[in-house]
């Protein structure tokens, strides 16, 4: 009896004590985002608010979250819309060569990043296109491209098919069908896609260091400040980046579980 | 059966249009594809068979079928290649028993309760939300020489008063391990949550032992989870030279492939062995992969 109910709240305790272990790099960022830069960046020097207030008086690391933005941004837009008609076009319809689109789709989530980066780097240098935004910006849709094509298959798995039928079925054209009906129920897989998709271009730092020449995005400035110690400016935009990240993921979850709710309440 | 009967004929009919949307699908991703996923497959093989212009200065290389490259690096970088099949697998089954549990726990356990689920997820994937070079960063700085871990090591004797934390393969191995969990929880995660907990009950109502329940049902059910788990995890830890840099938590010592890739790359300009190095790399993970997809199915991995 009394090992029964130590089995019961031995997973529980483990799992916060888990939980916990896996915020500690966290909570130490944010923590040093509060750090007094007064002598030097490492250790703790002293409280301050003066690293939120100022971020951008340390401009370098403005300008590497800047571009940093940007190349997320255009990546996301560009790789959501090609990896959603991938994912259409693998789900709902029959063609030849369809397993080896797959395969082809599934490659580059095998390829370690630095396989990928190094091949883009050697495919630029041989074609003699010279690093530098723009080159990052095509890395980034190229890695991004094939999570957005596992995501939304992954929606397109949930949803019903009679639904498309039943506006066929209304001779509604594929246009409007596409527009009325698979757009919106596909809606939340596109946007956790573009979620994702954004998260992963704006933490790169492997691609991007073969691919970007002398411009500089965040993940680039961090890793050339490490040998020193991180500017505490640094860890509020990693702490800002954060909260943001956090905050949309809980609307997401919290919308989410209302509206299904709201749908047991009306059956 | 009355309405599959009736629309088989009319998607018969429209057979052409459909095909041509697919195609309109299909294609602008595919060409992307082509010219930057394919096509650096070939510039990666044919910069690692390029041979040095005689007399040409550092990073100036002509086309050639130098295939001593390979035994090259193979020589002169066995150490780096082993140590990053070894680093990746130690953190690889760390990583899986650290997340098994976890994953159990939310899967099956908390399945009753959708908002705890969601919560404990995004507590899960929370690391992902702070910068990679960030979080290993702050490891760094706990791990390092002043620090209260390197101190209270050092004040119960299981570190010399000389000895450093950093730079050591338990510290990257540990960091390589933290780095990479949520690869491995989610896929977890993702099986368990559709076990049939009916299969458990009957495993007790025999008179099993909650362990042996565990091994005979559980386990065995969850191995499509564990395989994807692995691979997601493993690929990024070979590849990895983030956490293994001697500006994280690593030292020479512990350079992985990743390093030794990025160096001859970035550094050298030695392209031709850093080109040959990161073929080898893709043709074992490739090697690797397919073993594991004759297992379960490609289906299944995505």
């Amino acid at each position: 009896m009394s090992k029964f109910s130590l089995g019961k709240y031995l997973l529980p305790t483990y799992t916060i004590l888990a939980f916990v272990f896996l915020m500690i790099p966290i909570a130490y960022t944010f923590i040093f985002s509060f750090n007094d830069p007064f002598k030097n960046t490492t250790g703790w020097q002293g409280f301050t608010f003066k690293n939120w207030t100022g971020v951008c008086n340390n401009i370098d690391v403005c300008l590497a979250f800047g571009n940093s933005l940007l190349i997320a941004t255009i990546a996301t837009i560009v790789s959501t819309i090609l990896g959603t008609m991938l994912a259409i076009a693998v789900t709902r319809y029959e063609f030849k060569f369809r397993s080896a689109t797959n395969l082809l789709l599934f490659l580059p989530l095998a390829t370690p990043e630095v396989v990928m980066g190094a091949g883009l780097a050697a495919q630029f240098l041989n074609v003699g296109i010279p690093k530098g935004i723009g080159t990052v910006i095509v890395a980034h849709i190229l890695f991004t491209l094939s999570f957005v094509v596992v995501t939304v298959k992954a929606r397109i798995a949930t949803l019903d098919p009679k639904l498309e039928e039943a506006g066929r079925d209304l001779y509604a054209p594929p246009v409007q069908v596409f527009a009325k009906i698979t757009l919106p129920l596909l809606l939340p897989g596109i946007m956790a896609a573009a979620l994702l998709a954004f998260a992963l271009s704006f933490d790169d730092y492997i691609i991007t260091a073969f691919n970007s020449g002398t411009e500089v995005t965040f993940p680039k400035y961090v890793f050339a400040a490490a040998v020193r110690g991180i500017p505490p400016e640094a860890n509020v935009i990693g702490s800002a980046v954060f909260i943001f990240a956090i905050a949309l993921v809980l609307v997401f979850q919290i919308s989410g579980a209302m509206r299904s709710k709201a749908l047991a309440k009306k059956n | 059966m009355a309405q599959v009967a009736t629309r088989a004929p009319r998607s018969a009919a429209g057979q052409p249009k459909k095909s041509r949307i697919v195609l309109l699908l299909l294609l602008p991703g595919m060409i992307y594809l082509g010219l930057f996923f394919i096509t650096p497959f070939a510039s990666l093989i044919t910069t690692s068979l390029q041979a040095p212009v005689l007399g040409g200065g550092i990073g100036q290389y002509q086309p050639g079928l130098e295939f001593g490259n390979y035994g090259f690096v193979v020589n002169e970088y066995m150490e780096q290649i082993v140590r990053s099949f070894v680093y990746a697998t130690i953190a690889t089954l760390l990583a899986l028993a650290f997340s098994y549990p976890i994953a159990y726990f939310i899967g099956v356990r908390a399945r009753k309760h959708p908002v705890l689920q969601g919560l404990m997820l995004t507590l899960v994937i929370a690391p992902f939300f702070i910068s990679f070079l960030l979080r290993t960063f702050a490891w760094k700085e706990l791990f390092g020489q002043d620090s209260w871990i390197s101190n209270l090591l050092r004040d119960s004797a299981i570190l010399a008063q000389d000895q450093y934390l950093l730079g050591t393969p338990i510290v990257v191995i540990f960091g390589l391990t933290y780095n990479f969990i949520p690869f491995m929880t989610l896929p977890l995660y993702t099986n368990l949550e559709r076990l049939d907990t009916s299969l458990l009950e009957a495993g007790s109502d025999l008179y099993a032992k909650p362990t042996s329940t565990f091994w005979k049902v559980t386990f065995p059910l969850s191995l499509p989870g564990i395989t994807s788990g692995t691979l997601l995890t493993f690929i990024p830890i070979a590849g990895d030279y983030v956490t293994a840099s001697r500006s994280f938590l690593g030292s020479p010592n512990t350079a992985m492939l990743g390093n030794v890739i990025e160096s001859n790359y970035l550094r050298i300009q030695d392209y031709p062995s850093a080109s040959a190095l990161s073929v080898m790399l893709m043709a074992a993970i490739v090697v690797l992969v397919s073993i594991y997809i004759r297992r379960t199915g490609t289906e299944d991995l995505l």
